[in-house]
């Protein structure tokens, strides 16, 4: 019957096909973003993250970059707590991407100090050598639109002032950019609940000695570099060529990061690999 | 170019044949091999991105902008303008009756052309939704609409009009391709414009992912998948010249497949905050999905009975039986990663387009390929040219594709193995850059597998240049 009446036909195929939408697409909607998905503290984009939000899609960073922290150990060591629903409600669209050709950027804000991105953004490989994300020095070449923006937040109903616009004035895609990468999984400012203290003797494990400081030079090289400098005397990141500090204290510092400056904390390091560093640092000069 | 009378046109006193339009079919292989080879090249050159980002030479240039415009002239202009050619070509001939209106697939013709360009302009300039597979900003969705309504209106009259009372299995595929994309892709297009190249998703958030993917996954079934089995379920036999094993597994098969598929989206979505009951439905559907997709490969296999010797001397057979092959690879390997705990392994990884490439160059370009072949002298009225080109061809393409795949998935284990492994002190054993730096040995090997699936196709199109040129004319028996 069905074989010989192509109407007949296309009504079973589309009865085949709703059945499974309506129940995994359509019915999700009555859960999905209400009130018990709502995470506290979580803000609306302004106008200029808004505006680097878009420049983050018109350059199709969500090919090679995830939005999502898995609730798995490895996800969250490396990446900070993982994603809930209710911090994407403001996200039109979501941009979770599928691969990590790139780290994942969900709590990106403030992990790194303004300087960082900039540079990074304009030219990767000074700052991580190994990198293969392509330079995107252009940003800073072209101006934030304000009108477009004030449509954009009205159809997005986002809260705006004309000042805001205003504040939009000689803006670039780079500065809109940055601001967008310093928001992310930011809002609660997480990190500075988040920063880790060393749980433990704060004992440097073994005597120093010249593999140990060789080990320590290469993790420098590795993880500090890009902001200290191989040689220690800084660039985006301070001088730290003559630091005195007592080792203890070095550990702690490098251990939980100091937040909101800019210096990260390196725990998922591991407390061996931060003293093999500080062993290094130690012995300034001594390469 | 003047081609002989193609066989099955009807020639003066014999009304007894039906009018076919087979220029229609021929025009649009021509423009579906044009994208295609568009996508191979930009496929090329985004795999040497990754390993030297200094070829990301420009903006409009850069890895971001030029991976979509890879997928969508794969997917869009390779997949399915190759199944316009072919839906009309089968449609034509299971319903003994020609194109409905031959005007409005002439326009057809073109106003895809004109979408698939407007696409890669707008590409290049930035234009996105972001969303994968659905990245066309809402002007361009504007025009795929029409272009499918069209389609399906023309494909759907040819049908009601035909002279065969039993519609074939071919029929079945090609009109649940015609109702999935139509629903799929209205659903998921859903925007607000704030400028004519930008808009904002109808959805927000975690609702906006669902959304997304139960699109996204689903475009493999009802673009990657149901076009390609119609293809097959109506060439292999043509080309064997044996009939499909068994109608009633077909039936099953086809019904089952249709239904399940739309359960099954959320795999993507595995660990993200979308609801757990989505993740389990998906993860269920995906692993019961397994027996309607190896329902037609089984089918498939067993209509070789008595006949696989003509995996020696029938090069079409070979590309349809190979294809098919990868399909049954490809259902099963989905499934397994559609489970919870291999997905936490190695979503996010290469693994996953060693995975893609399988199903695209492997399973549906296969299956294009052997159709195209099958229509040669229909098309041109003309043999092949030489079936030594096509054999090369058929072993060019093949190696490509496994030495990507294979690559991807060496890269992908060892990628996941080293996000995941931790010190004896809980700490992460590698940086995220310490994993980068690792797979730059395998991104080569990715790339040489591309020009040598490049290679594959430039063969191809010199064989079916020389044939529509230098082709022996086909015996009038042969029609």
């Amino acid at each position: 019957m069905w074989e010989k009446n192509p109407v007949l036909f296309l009504v079973l195929a589309f009865c085949a096909i709703m059945a499974g939408s309506i129940v995994t697409m359509i019915a999700p909607f009555a859960t999905v973003n209400t009130e018990a998905d709502r995470v506290p503290g979580v803000k609306p984009y302004t106008a200029l993250e808004l505006a680097g939000r878009d420049i983050y899609i018109r350059e199709g960073c969500n090919n090679c970059h995830t939005q999502t922290v898995r609730p798995l150990v490895a996800d969250v060591l490396r990446y900070g707590p993982y994603s809930k629903s209710g911090e994407f409600v403001y996200d039109r669209p979501f941009l979770w991407g599928s691969r990590r050709t790139g780290p994942d950027l969900a709590r990106e804000g403030g992990k790194y100090g303004d300087e960082w991105h900039y540079q990074h953004m304009r030219d990767p490989r000074s700052i991580v050598p190994e990198s293969n994300m392509p330079a995107y020095a252009f940003l800073d070449h072209e101006k934030i639109d304000p009108d477009l923006t004030r449509r954009k937040m009205k159809v997005l109903g986002f809260p705006c002032t004309e000042a805001d616009i205003k504040a939009l004035a000689g803006k670039t895609a780079m500065d809109a950019m940055v601001a967008y990468l310093q928001k992310l999984g930011n809002d609660d400012n997480w990190r500075e609940a988040a920063v880790v203290e060393y749980q433990g003797e704060t004992k440097k494990p073994f005597e120093d000695d010249a593999t140990i400081r060789k080990a320590g030079r290469r993790l420098y090289l590795e993880h500090c570099s890009g902001c200290h400098g191989s040689d220690r005397t800084g660039s985006i990141g301070p001088d730290i060529s003559d630091i005195d500090m007592e080792e203890e204290e070095l550990f702690n510092l490098i251990y939980g990061g100091i937040p909101g400056s800019g210096m990260p904390g390196f725990s998922n390091l591991g407390a061996d690999r931060i003293w093999k560093m500080v062993t290094w640092l130690e012995h300034r000069g001594d390469e | 170019m003047k081609f002989p009378a193609p066989a099955g046109q009807r020639k003066e006193g014999d009304m007894e044949r039906p009018q076919y339009d087979y220029a229609i079919v021929r025009d649009f292989v021509h423009w579906s091999i044009f994208w295609g080879i568009a996508a191979v090249l930009v496929g090329v050159l985004i795999s040497f991105q990754l390993v030297a980002p200094k070829l990301n030479l420009a903006p409009w240039l850069s890895y971001g902008r030029l991976r979509p415009l890879h997928t969508n002239a794969g997917i869009f202009g390779w997949g399915i303008g190759s199944f316009f050619a072919l839906f009309y070509y089968v449609t034509q001939r299971l319903c003994r009756t020609g194109i409905w209106s031959r005007k409005l697939a002439r326009f057809q013709l073109w106003w895809f052309n004109a979408t698939i360009a407007a696409a890669a302009v707008t590409l290049l300039l930035g234009y996105s939704q972001s969303k994968e597979y659905h990245e066309l900003e809402w002007p361009l969705d504007i025009m795929i609409v029409v272009l499918w309504v069209v389609f399906s209106v023309n494909i759907v009259m040819t049908i009601v009009r035909r002279k065969e009372e039993q519609m074939y299995i071919s029929l079945w595929y090609i009109m649940a391709t015609l109702v999935g994309v139509a629903v799929l892709f209205i659903v998921n297009a859903a925007a607000v414009p704030v400028s004519l190249f930008k808009s904002y998703s109808a959805y927000a958030g975690t609702n906006d992912a669902n959304v997304q993917w139960w699109f996204g996954h689903n475009a493999v079934a009802m673009v990657l998948t149901t076009p390609p089995l119609a293809i097959f379920y109506y060439f292999l036999p043509k080309s064997t010249g044996v009939p499909i094993y068994s109608h009633r597994l077909s039936i099953i098969a086809f019904w089952s497949l249709i239904f399940m598929y739309l359960w099954t989206g959320a795999h993507h979505l595995l660990w993200t905050p979308v609801p757990d009951w989505i993740q389990t439905l998906a993860m269920a559907f995906s692993l019961m999905l397994i027996a309607p997709s190896w329902g037609s490969v089984i089918n498939g296999y067993l209509s070789m009975n008595g006949q696989w010797h003509q995996m020696r001397d029938n090069y079409l057979v070979k590309f349809l039986i190979l294809g098919i092959t990868f399909y049954g690879l490809q259902t099963l390997q989905g499934p397994l990663q559609a489970v919870r705990s291999f997905s936490a392994f190695i979503h996010y990884t290469e693994w996953v387009p060693g995975h893609v490439h399988m199903g695209t160059m492997g399973w549906v370009s296969m299956v294009l390929f052997a159709a195209i072949y099958y229509l040669t002298p229909k098309i041109y009225g003309r043999e092949i040219y030489s079936e030594k080109l096509a054999n090369l061809h058929f072993w060019l393409v093949l190696t490509g594709q496994l030495v990507y795949s294979v690559s991807m998935w060496i890269a992908g284990v060892m990628q996941a193995s080293m996000w995941q492994a931790m010190n004896p002190d809980g700490s992460l054993t590698y940086s995220f850059v310490e994993v980068l730096s690792k797979l730059y040995p395998y991104w080569w090997v990715r790339g040489a597998s591309g020009i040598i699936y490049l290679a594959g196709v430039a063969v191809f199109v010199y064989n079916l240049y020389m044939t529509a040129k230098n082709g022996r004319a086909v015996a009038e028996a042969a029609a």
